[in-house]
């Protein structure tokens, strides 16, 4: 950890793992917007997903490291930042200067610290239990009926958008953020601060789509 | 006009502060913030009370003395001045005004709004510098040619006053800019290059030494800075960093 | 009899300073490391010369009040730095410059300081370039020039309108690089309070922790002054709230001689006087004066129609606006050097043509430059029959180009759009030539006490140029000092470490408690600043942009008056032993309160007018200047003696050996 000694290189650090999440966010809504198109291609991918050797082996441990990492070095930097100014002002107008979502990335980020608790509890575990523990046969065409199961409950699908909210304000600043960090700021950031806040917007967006149409179609 | 003022008041850097109210009259929209400050203090002395005392020097915005948190934004509301070019007809008649010294476990309160900012120097001292002697004895000035936007652009950097707004209004208390700021005018010039190296890797050391927070990109700095020094900077000093650490 | 020896090498002037370069003793390196240095004042002199004394190897302790060097008040300098480097080619010279400066300063400058200033100037601009200083440049990238008033060449280097600021952030980077070897011990809000003098030698100080109240004794084997100039004696100036007389008026009560000290620079163009409660002035720099012209309304009740509120500027045709400037001096117009162009605003005001609420500023009108550059605008882009909405917009875009810096900071001081009503400004007291008296090796009268900067008399007589104090602050520091220090200090090497716990010590810092027990525990009835203020008006109304023997005989004695008033009756709260403003500023103004005396006697005594002093009773039938060559050709040197009204004159001749000496002329 010698290496995450300086303050720039933690935010380097912080960077580089969300943008590696940004990444993973969009491969992961390309699979779930399968699950509105057509359920046939959302179990072939599923399945493939499920039990590729690389993709269960080395890249499922490399975002859970991902995961715990960036959300280990946010709260690392968020006690040494508010350590930075003990004493704290009796007025102090940040919405004048920033952003609400870039002063509250620590908010944001732990509301979906909690959601991917809940994510890993509806469907992590219960996947890692079928395959791992109880050793099921394969069945390619149990994972849309799994999903659409979930999304039964009002309460759950009201979460998952609320948390998809705050992931868009978490992305809006994060996303182009991570440039600023690495030392990216040219006169392409312009385009790219669209391009990212385009993103912030669309995928989360796209996610609370998926949940609240496989809600209403439950009658099916 | 007629306002309330609710000033930070503390004896020295051993003991514990509070904002006291006091109530002033006769306040005009020419005065500047400090000559408004200046009448309080007169009525204060006249009255056998200790004065407020602040931080002030040019009052013309560039000497970086003057600081002051106002009504929660550095230098207060208006935007390209320093607290000594604030101009009371930014406020209207009837106005509370919270006036609090810039905060951060860097700038330490030594009495009432008065803050230690010698961390800055510091940071400049671990390497914002060329390591050229002053003998005189160097080459003609332009056998250096600079390219006209570099040149430009290291300027712009280096109207830095050091005032330390960027830290007061960062919500980390993050010397971020100022720091790339004093990066950025070197690194942009053939003659700074020549030390670029262990001079970002030295004042980013000293910066995070002297217990500043982390930049999280909020840009709450570059809208406060009275000079307008770009976010661009803190870029550039990454990338500095970035590769100067590769370089080991 | 007279100490007066200016120690102006022999041989021709050319060669003065390089043959005395090679005359004078140097230090071994190894015994430097022996050697102590105290730098009062680290702005573009203290800086520069700290940082070089350092490399050097000397030990230096620098003192400032600002809680860092980088704030020393050099940083407001606005316009640029002069330098003979003829990168223009058009005919510049070494001989130029100090030609230009000498005449400048209308012959009251010593030669020999001069002609060694131009001669290191062009070293400067290498240096602060090697420095990293980001002077403008071409699109080729070589560097640029711009012109200043009263020359006929371009030589002046800047950075947009922050050159000072830029210089003296290269001085104090130098310094910060002898901070980090060591070199360099940086006392920062600190105030020097007394000079101490051992065996008729400067050998410490006694400075006071601003922080803390501590009263603090140093020693070292010389003592550098450069703590700038006294123009808050006027209580509003341009300089900043803090610059202060102190240091050298120390040194002046310990045997230091004051010289000239009556010359003052009045500069045109500051932001007018808003109302009682000012507590600076803010200047607008020269250049403006390169296409704004100067007016106020030919008729007086059209003055006093605009006075109160029921005209404006703009409704006065051409014919009813008097341009007083291009009248009096058609060949210079608007550009007459800053001296001739402050008396003629305060004529017109005193005559009752002033124009803001309180009669006291002149119109600096924009409308026919923009008209002007608008059509030249217009035909560039090839619209030869542009409207008047389009010549205004065209050339409102070429002003901002120029000045956009300086109208926003109007904009925001007075809140008035400069782009649409003509600006308003008034002379205010901008810098001082006078100051302590040095020799060509810029020691005063006391042996290891030197002066450099603007607290020593200096290299500009009785007028300073354009962009000439940056050159000399820089040229004192860096080029001329640390040369001139060896050969005082090369007697040194023997000496050893400076003890603290001597008698000489002992009575200096109790000097000094008693002077700061007698402020807090006055316990009067009135403020600093109400006795500051006073002294303000005396001197602004009686000894500024124009004098006369009775007038400054009557300042003399109301300055006196009101210096025993305020030892009667200054109220100073707070204690002695914690941060304190306004002990800080009771010690300055108790200074200035004897400085302003002197200032009279020394401005009564000179029965002549010379640069920016101006006696009403001696000018010409047009009310130009008067100089009297015959009688006043020399520098007044004035020796304290217990009583500011009473000091001694000494006189230093001077003698122009390379230059013939005439009258200035800018009809």
């Amino acid at each position: 950890m010698a290496i995450l000694s300086s303050s720039i290189a933690r935010k380097v650090a912080m960077a580089l793992s969300g943008l590696f999440l940004v990444f993973f966010l969009a491969q992961h809504f390309t699979i779930n917007i399968t699950s509105v198109i057509d359920p046939e291609t959302f179990n072939s991918w599923s399945h493939f997903m499920g039990h590729n050797i690389l993709v269960q082996f080395i890249l499922q441990p490399v975002l859970i490291f991902g995961v715990v990492f960036h959300f280990i070095m946010g709260i690392v930097l968020e006690i040494r930042n508010n350590n930075a100014r003990q004493i704290s002002y009796k007025s102090f107008k940040g919405n004048r200067n920033s952003t609400w979502a870039s002063r509250n990335m620590i908010i944001s980020g732990a509301v979906i610290l909690a959601f991917l608790g809940l994510h890993f509890y509806d469907f992590w575990f219960p996947e890692i239990v079928h395959k791992y523990i109880e050793s099921n046969p394969l069945d390619a065409t149990r994972y849309y009926p799994e999903l659409l199961h979930k999304f039964e409950s009002p309460v759950r699908t009201g979460l998952y958008c609320l948390a998809f909210v705050l992931l868009a304000l978490h992305l809006w600043h994060g996303f182009s953020s991570s440039f600023q960090s690495m030392g990216w700021n040219n006169k392409y950031s312009k385009g790219l601060r669209a391009f990212t806040q385009f993103y912030a917007i669309f995928i989360p967006l796209g996610f609370i789509f998926i949940a609240l149409y496989l809600h209403f179609n439950q009658i099916h | 006009m007629k306002l309330t003022l609710k000033i930070w008041r503390q004896k020295n850097s051993q003991t514990k502060g509070e904002l006291k109210t006091y109530p002033i009259d006769g306040v005009e929209g020419d005065m500047s913030f400090l000559e408004m400050l200046d009448v309080l203090n007169e009525d204060l002395i006249n009255k056998g009370e200790e004065p407020v005392v602040f931080d002030h020097d040019c009052r013309e915005g560039i000497c970086g003395s003057c600081s002051l948190q106002i009504n929660g934004e550095p230098h207060g509301p208006d935007r390209l001045v320093t607290t000594c070019q604030l101009h009371m007809r930014m406020f209207n008649d009837g106005d509370t005004i919270v006036i609090e010294p810039f905060r951060a476990k860097a700038f330490p309160v030594i009495k009432d709004l008065v803050v230690d900012r010698s961390a800055f120097d510091r940071i400049q001292q671990a390497g914002g510098y060329i390591s050229v002697n002053t003998s005189g004895n160097t080459i003609d000035a332009n056998t250096i040619p600079v390219n006209k936007h570099d040149a430009d652009e290291s300027f712009e950097a280096a109207t830095c006053i050091g005032c330390g707004a960027c830290v007061a209004a960062c919500k980390n208390a993050s010397a971020m800019l100022f720091t790339s700021a004093k990066v950025s005018q070197f690194a942009l010039l053939p003659q700074g290059r020549i030390e670029a190296t262990e001079r970002v890797l030295n004042m980013v050391a000293q910066m995070d030494k002297e217990g500043f927070g982390n930049c999280s990109n909020t840009g709450a700095c570059e809208i406060e800075c009275p000079k307008g020094i770009s976010l661009e900077n803190i870029a550039r000093m990454n990338r500095e960093y970035l590769s100067a650490s590769l370089k080991g | 009899m007279s100490k007066l020896d200016s120690k102006i090498p022999k041989g021709p002037l050319a060669d003065k300073w390089t043959k005395h370069k090679n005359d004078i003793n140097l230090v071994n390196p190894a015994n430097k490391r022996n050697i102590d240095v105290i730098m009062v004042g680290t702005g573009l002199a203290g800086g520069s010369a700290a940082a070089t004394l350092a490399e050097l190897g000397y030990n230096v302790k620098t003192f400032c009040y600002q809680d860092s060097p980088r704030r020393a008040h050099s940083i407001a300098a606005q316009g640029g730095i002069n330098a003979a480097k003829n990168y223009q080619g058009d005919g510049d010279s070494n001989y130029r410059l100090f030609y230009d400066t000498i005449k400048g300063g209308d012959y009251r400058s010593r030669e020999a300081n001069v002609y060694r200033l131009a001669e290191v100037s062009a070293n400067i601009i290498d240096q602060c370039v090697a420095q990293g200083v980001p002077f403008a440049r071409e699109y080729g990238g070589y560097l640029d020039n711009r012109s200043f008033g009263g020359v006929l060449v371009s030589r002046t280097f800047y950075a947009k309108g922050q050159t000072g600021q830029q210089l003296l952030l290269g001085a104090y980077s130098a310094m910060n690089r002898q901070i980090n070897r060591g070199k360099i011990t940086p006392y920062n809000r600190h105030e020097m309070l007394d000079l101490v003098i051992v065996d008729g030698k400067a050998r410490g100080i006694i400075a006071r922790d601003l922080v803390t109240g501590e009263i603090e004794r140093h020693s070292a084997h010389a003592v550098v002054i450069a703590s700038g100039g006294y123009g808050n004696v006027f209580f509003l100036s341009t300089n900043a709230m803090g610059s202060n007389v102190t240091a050298s008026w120390k040194i002046h009560k310990r045997g230091a001689y004051f010289a000239n000290p009556c010359y003052t620079q009045i500069h045109p163009t500051c932001i007018p006087v808003s109302g009682d409660h000012q507590s600076k002035l803010t200047l607008m720099s020269e250049s403006l004066r390169n296409d704004g012209r100067i007016w106020v309304p030919k008729k007086k009740e059209d003055a006093e129609a605009i006075r109160n509120g029921k005209k404006k500027p703009n409704d006065l045709s051409a014919e009813e606006r008097d341009y007083y400037l291009e009248r009096r001096y058609p060949s210079f117009g608007n550009l007459v050097p800053r001296d001739v162009a402050s008396r003629a605003a305060k004529e017109r005001c005193d005559a009752g043509f002033g124009v803001n609420k309180t009669g006291q500023a002149v119109y600096l009108d924009f409308a026919s430059a923009i008209e002007r550059y608008g059509k030249e605008q217009a035909a560039i882009h090839g619209n030869h029959n542009p409207s008047k909405e389009e010549v205004t917009k065209l050339g409102k875009q070429v002003i901002e180009n120029k000045y956009g810096n300086l109208f926003q900071m109007y904009e925001k001081i007075v809140d008035e759009n400069p782009y649409e009503t003509p600006m308003m400004i008034y002379p205010a007291v901008h810098y001082t030539m006078g100051g302590i008296w040095v020799d060509y090796n810029l020691q005063s009268t006391i042996p290891g006490c030197y002066v450099t900067g603007e607290a020593n008399f200096s290299d500009h007589g009785a007028n300073r140029l354009g962009a000439s104090a940056l050159m000399q602050g820089l040229a004192d520091g860096y080029f001329v000092l640390p040369y001139t220090i060896g050969d005082y200090l090369s007697k040194d090497i023997k000496t050893g470490k400076i003890p603290t716990d001597t008698k000489e010590f002992d009575e200096a810092e109790n000097k000094v408690r008693e002077l700061l027990e007698k402020l807090i525990n006055n316990k009067g009835t009135h403020s600093v600043d109400h006795f500051h203020k006073k002294l303000g008006h005396i001197m602004w109304d009686k000894c500024g942009m124009a004098r006369n023997a009775k007038d400054l005989e009557s300042a003399m004695a109301e300055i006196r008056a009101l210096r025993e008033e305020f030892w009667r009756d200054v109220k100073v709260p707070g204690g002695m032993n914690e941060m304190n403003a306004e002990l800080e500023k009771a010690t300055r103004v108790a200074d200035f309160l004897e400085l302003g005396e002197l200032f009279a006697k020394d401005a009564l005594h000179r029965n002549e007018s010379c640069g920016g002093h101006f006696r009403e009773e001696y000018q010409t039938e047009e009310g130009e200047a008067l100089r009297d060559d015959e009688n006043f050709m020399y520098v007044a040197a004035w020796e304290y003696t217990g009583d500011p009204g009473n000091e001694v004159l000494h006189k230093e001749e001077l003698e122009y050996e390379n230059i013939e000496v005439k009258s200035r002329s800018y009809k």
